[in-house]
């Protein structure tokens, strides 16, 4: 697909499951057999209607949850067995998040915003301020480090929240329905800043029930019933 | 985080509800000046019944006439006032060895003049042990000498305070001053006591030898010959002070000639039964401060639990959101924890202050008496950081616990 793509994958997963309540009456499986392997500098996106299993799998991928059966590897790393500390410490590393309500804390500047994961990162705190404005700059938004969440546009809270989701310069940046509550030109413009982070050997995961959207990865992964599959990108281009 | 993000952190999350946080900090700061002027009140009290102990002695007893403890007033007749002598007092000065000092006296009140300054005070016509056994010094002068107790002599020693009203500034030592008619001069001045366990002032007051306040100034009254209204003794060693009272109202009965079964016509106190009554009272009332203080602590303490639980509630996206960005559960409770016990610290603080000057006004210009010191505000320290660990933890916990899937997912 890209040249960019190296032999180890960013994100690897064998037979993952996930079954809520197991041997109760409620049991839900969720998710199953799930086998899924992304590269460095991927953008893809993984569809799919409310129910599917597409949230769990986020949530697995964002290492926000441990698996019930299969291995996933963020990174190299094996996510079944950590505990909840380390699982926290392997999201400030791997993984950035970007939410569809952005997800900014109110009366924190746009600076500060960015600056917050840095100090679960034990960033020295003479550095934070410029890696900050650093990363707003990379966003379009260095002129807009002092404001709160409330005096910026929809689409330049996202613009805070994905340079908050980079600060930390994780591998893997998880995009829940990035474009949701943003209009369509809005949401054009940050797939276009997911484009060029994908470009800067960033993996991108969009996850999103909107096709449209989906659209503008590279590899689209469909979830149905708990189960993934991959859409061929001629299907794609058929139906487009 | 660092102990400085997670103290910054905290004191933005509390600014940013000033008002919350401050009505949570009063709980603490209203229950913490509580404790230190309960406490401060409760220890002066107990200080000074053991000012009260030590003024009275614990090696004392003393005995007064009249029917013993099992008699009513109704049985006192006009000469049962008059039942000890002063031969009583020898026997028991040669009987029993255990005994140190004793002596008989005489009491009374007079008009005390000296040119144009008179005053109204208590004598005591006063056997020589009387001044050991009381713990009264002479400050100036001297004091009586065997001539005056053998011959009735007219001397007398001022209290402090009859000294002032009448000298001033002078020791007013060989001057001669009228007690009712009878002129007298005064040989020495009793070294201040100050206020009593009663609060009575006990430098008010006048010692005159026993033979002198029997002649010359009860003489109209008739009394019995070597008659005394009261004989105080103290006992060499505290340990035999009930073995000596035994011994004292064997004698005294023996004396009197008290058939067995019938009632003594003596009364013998010892002043430390009373006295341990009233640190009993004293301690219970103590305890009943310590208790008020520290419910209201509680109270605070669970207000602080209140609020923190309303907090974790109200920013559990927040709290979604850092754990997503690598909070561990161990930030979480951290935070939470550093904002109670901010809470309770400032609270603390401000109280500690508070009780401080509360505690002075009650002893300034409160009727109770005040101990204030370094281990009352290092105990109302303490409590005030235990109070925002104990009630800070649970919320803090509970925000640690938080499924972050879940935290996220709330509106």
């Amino acid at each position: 697909m890209s040249d960019r793509q190296t032999d180890i994958p960013v994100i690897e997963t064998r037979g993952l499951g996930k079954v809520y309540s197991p041997g109760t009456e409620a049991e839900v499986v969720a998710l199953k057999q799930v086998d899924l392997r992304i590269h460095r500098g991927d953008f893809v996106a993984i569809m799919g209607p409310s129910g599917s299993g597409k949230s769990t799998l986020m949530n697995l991928i964002g290492c926000l949850d441990t698996p019930s059966e299969g291995v996933y590897e963020c990174d190299g790393v094996d996510v079944s067995t950590l505990d909840r500390e380390e699982l926290a410490i392997l999201r400030r590393d791997k993984i950035g998040f970007v939410f569809q309500g952005f997800n900014l804390l109110p009366r924190m500047s746009a600076l500060d915003n960015v600056a917050m994961p840095l100090g679960y990162a034990q960033v020295p705190n003479a550095d934070r301020r410029q890696m900050a404005q650093d990363a707003l700059e990379s966003v379009g938004l260095g002129e807009r480090s002092g404001h709160r969440p409330s005096e910026l546009s929809g689409g330049q809270q996202q613009r805070v929240a994905i340079a908050r989701a980079l600060i930390n310069k994780p591998p893997i940046l998880l995009a829940d329905e990035p474009t949701g509550a943003l209009d369509s030109k809005t949401g054009e413009e940050i797939l276009a800043l997911f484009k060029r982070l994908r470009d800067d050997n960033h993996t991108v995961v969009l996850i999103t029930h909107d096709a449209e959207v989906a659209a503008h990865a590279d590899r689209v992964f469909v979830m149905r019933d708990g189960e993934l599959h991959e859409e061929k990108s001629d299907a794609r281009e058929t139906r487009a | 985080m660092s102990f400085i993000d997670i103290l910054r952190t905290a004191i933005f999350s509390l600014r940013g509800n000033w008002m919350r946080s401050a009505l949570t900090s009063l709980g603490v700061i209203i229950g913490i000046a509580a404790v230190i002027v309960m406490v401060s009140v409760g220890q002066g009290t107990q200080k000074e019944i053991d000012k009260m102990v030590s003024g009275l002695g614990s090696q004392r007893l003393d005995i007064s006439p009249g029917a013993g403890r099992g008699g009513g007033g109704v049985r006192m007749s006009s000469s049962s006032f008059f039942t000890l002598s002063e031969g009583d007092v020898d026997a028991i000065r040669g009987e029993i060895p255990e005994v140190q000092f004793v002596a008989g006296a005489l009491r009374g009140n007079s008009q005390v003049v000296f040119a144009e300054n008179n005053w109204s005070s208590n004598w005591q016509g006063v056997q020589a042990d009387f001044f050991d056994i009381n713990g009264w010094t002479i400050a100036n002068g001297e004091g009586f000498n065997a001539q005056d107790y053998s011959g009735a002599g007219k001397v007398v020693i001022l209290g402090e305070t009859v000294r002032r009203e009448l000298f001033g500034e002078e020791t007013g030592i060989g001057q001669t001053v009228r007690l009712g008619r009878v002129p007298f001069t005064v040989v020495g001045t009793l070294a201040p006591k100050g206020q009593g366990g009663f609060g009575q002032d006990q430098d008010d007051v006048m010692m005159v030898p026993l033979e002198t306040a029997r002649r010359r100034l009860l003489g109209a009254m008739g009394l019995p010959p070597s008659a005394v209204m009261q004989i105080a003794l103290t006992v060499t060693d505290a340990k035999d002070l009930s073995y000596a009272q035994g011994e004292v109202e064997a004698l005294l009965r023996q004396r009197h000639k008290i058939a067995p079964g019938e009632d003594d016509d003596f009364n013998v106190r010892n002043i430390s039964e009373i006295v341990a009554t009233r640190t009993a009272t004293t301690r219970l009332m103590s305890l009943l401060l310590g208790a008020v203080a520290t419910i209201s602590l509680i109270v605070g303490g669970i207000g602080i639990m209140n609020i923190m639980l309303v907090s974790v509630t109200e920013r559990i996206r927040e709290i979604g959101l850092r754990m997503a960005v690598g909070a561990g559960p161990g930030d979480i409770q951290r935070q939470f924890l550093a904002e109670a016990m901010l809470i309770s610290l400032i609270g603390g603080a401000i109280g500690i202050a508070l009780g401080i000057v509360g505690a002075l006004l009650v002893g300034k210009f409160g009727s109770l008496p005040v101990a204030l010191n370094g281990q009352v505000i290092a105990l109302a320290a303490g409590f005030s950081i235990g109070t925002g660990l104990f009630f800070g933890y649970y919320p803090a916990r509970k925000a640690s616990q938080l499924d972050p899937i879940e935290a996220l997912r709330q509106q």
